[in-house]
């Protein structure tokens, strides 16, 4: 084996920043799973984008790998977006049958950035508003007043 | 003509390129070569994960057809049920079982010849000349 070049992870605030320029082989792909989640949970990131731009397919394996890298990293209260998959790797996929599930995906890195954001924000606003329901020990789904 | 052995992983990555560049070479679209290399790694690992070997030989020139044939052939456990190997989602590996359902919908033609506890070839062709 040699190829064994390690794919960097950047952290940038509170995501990471992942983009494959290689063509991954299986272990690779398993490591690189590996290597994000520990990232995740060593840095606390609340979102990765990872582009794949460069990748010029993305097979079964590397499709529930990274299907799975997602489904893992949300369990950390991480968000996961894939970004940039070209044109005829998604026509690819879907004839291969296979669907990345819930995963999100985004055109470019400025969009998938703008999308971690959102959705951050959103999930802190889910989180403040359980906080205040909790506090006033009230069952309702009314909108908090504050905080806006 | 090419030929690529699968014996470690990394001869899935070296089967697809070759497959790849070579349907470039002949004159195919992307999503075509993209179809084929895709293909070509479903089936490389299908050897690499049942049989631990095998053989991938590629070819653009038979029978007077202008396009790609990939012949995929090894010496392992061999496929009890075709049918039900050629099922979406059927797998005896604890993969996803889109390998060989998966390479059928992305080629022009699969043929598989097998028989349990001999080996297996499976011959996968893309035509340029439909």
């Amino acid at each position: 084996m040699t190829q064994s070049a390690s794919i960097p992870i950047l952290k940038l605030k509170e995501f990471l920043i992942v983009s494959i320029q290689t063509d991954l082989h299986d272990r690779m792909a398993e490591q690189l799973q590996y290597s994000i989640l520990h990232r995740i949970s060593e840095t606390g990131a609340k979102g990765v984008l990872i582009d794949i731009s460069a990748l010029e397919m993305v097979d079964s394996f590397i499709g529930r790998t990274l299907a799975d890298t997602a489904k893992m990293a949300s369990t950390l209260d991480a968000d996961i977006i894939i970004v940039g998959m070209q044109p005829a790797v998604a026509i690819t996929l879907v004839e291969l049958g296979l669907s990345l599930g819930d995963v999100k995906t985004a055109i470019s890195l400025d969009e998938g950035y703008g999308l971690l954001e959102e959705m951050r924000a959103e999930e802190s606003r889910n989180d403040d508003e359980e906080e205040k329901v909790g506090d006033a020990e009230v069952e309702s789904e009314t909108e908090s007043e504050d905080g806006k | 003509m090419s030929k690529v052995q699968i014996k470690e992983e990394s001869d899935i990555v070296k089967a697809r390129s070759v497959a790849k560049e070579m349907a470039r070479d002949l004159g195919f679209g992307l999503v075509d070569q993209t179809r084929i290399s895709t293909a070509v790694s479903e089936l490389a690992r299908n050897i690499f994960a049942y049989a631990g070997e095998g053989e991938v030989y590629i070819e653009t020139d038979w029978d007077h057809r202008k396009g790609i044939r990939i012949t995929f052939t090894d010496q392992g456990p061999g496929i009890e049920d075709i049918d039900l190997a050629l099922q979406d989602g059927f797998s005896t590996a604890g993969s996803m079982g889109k390998g060989l359902p998966g390479a059928k919908r992305l080629m022009d033609r699969l043929n598989i010849q097998t028989k349990p506890g001999e080996g297996t070839r499976i011959i996968i062709e893309k035509w340029l000349d439909k």
